[in-house]
């Protein structure tokens, strides 16, 4: 991972004019900076992940594009249409009964936004991101999952050159569910890997 | 907050999803609507002018018209100078 992805970005205007928007008018108290976070927040968690778990389901069911998608994340991700930008430099990372995968960016908050939206306020939070590193395994037991002491977990820093996606485990007892019933099942938080199926 | 803006039609979406191509864009709808119905305006009191916004530069991006928008309706309504805004544009982004 090179540091320089973690500089400074230059925003577009239209981003810093509405930037400019918001804290000019909530300094005047015309704007609810809460009212503002609220529907963000309504944002982060109904929309945008939908599309991951679609790739989640193909790779459960379709075993030559699971091999594409782990060689080639980005590529494969496309041949399901989702691209764009924050997009490139997919890697996709297969949870194992011998292995669990866990993505943080820990300078910042890099996120595939094609594949899984908007970032949940927690992955941007600074306990999040220090403490994914350094004592990931009772982060996890502390967001309700509690990773066998058998099972390795690794962590993966986001980036600008990768961004991370978790391939979870197919829960048992789903053979019988389409590609389509699949994709209800697998979650945001299981791609970022905070969550087992 | 009314829910008529997140339903609105005239939002991109994607197979019935709404749709952000950046966290920003949905930072500008959020910050619309929180707006909006705080000064208890109507939704179209915004919707026109991003019509309009449309109307006149169809080629320009979806939220570079909703910036615009955002932007007339609040100097229109007197809630912000142009000078205000000037000496509020940050020129860049510090990491998260």
């Amino acid at each position: 991972m090179s540091a320089d992805h973690h500089h400074p970005q230059e925003l577009a205007p239209v981003e810093a004019r509405i930037a400019a928007i918001e804290s000019v008018l909530v300094e005047k108290g015309i704007l609810d900076i809460d009212a503002v976070d609220e529907i963000v927040k309504h944002f982060e968690d109904n929309l945008g992940p939908m599309n991951g778990a679609k790739v989640v389901a193909r790779a459960w069911t379709d075993a030559a594009y699971r091999e594409r998608l782990l060689s080639d994340g980005t590529a494969a991700i496309k041949e399901l249409g989702f691209s764009g930008p924050e997009g490139d430099y997919m890697v996709v990372v297969e949870n194992t009964p011998q292995v669990h995968n866990l993505v943080v960016c820990t300078l910042c908050s890099c996120y595939p936004w094609p594949t899984l939206g908007l970032p949940p306020k927690w992955y941007k939070a600074p306990a999040y991101r220090s403490r994914a590193v350094r004592e990931p395994r009772k982060l996890l037991a502390e967001m309700g999952t509690v990773i066998p002491d058998g099972v390795e977990i690794r962590v993966w820093d986001s980036s600008a050159e990768a961004r991370y996606l978790v391939l979870p485990m197919r829960p048992d007892g789903t053979n019988t569910l389409t590609e389509e019933q699949l994709a209800g099942i697998v979650t945001r938080d299981s791609m970022i890997g905070v969550q087992r199926l | 907050m009314s829910g008529a803006p997140l339903d609105d039609e005239a939002l991109p979406r994607d197979n019935g999803e709404l749709v952000f191509e950046a966290p920003w864009q949905a930072r500008a709808l959020a910050v619309t609507v929180a707006l909006v119905d705080g000064l208890g305006l109507p939704w179209d009191a915004f919707r026109s002018r991003l019509m309009a916004e449309i109307a006149q530069d169809p080629q320009c991006p979806y939220y570079e018209s909703w910036g615009r928008a955002l932007e007339a309706l609040v100097i229109e309504l007197d809630l912000a100078t142009d000078a205000a805004l000037d000496a509020a544009t940050p020129t860049e982004r510090a990491p998260l």
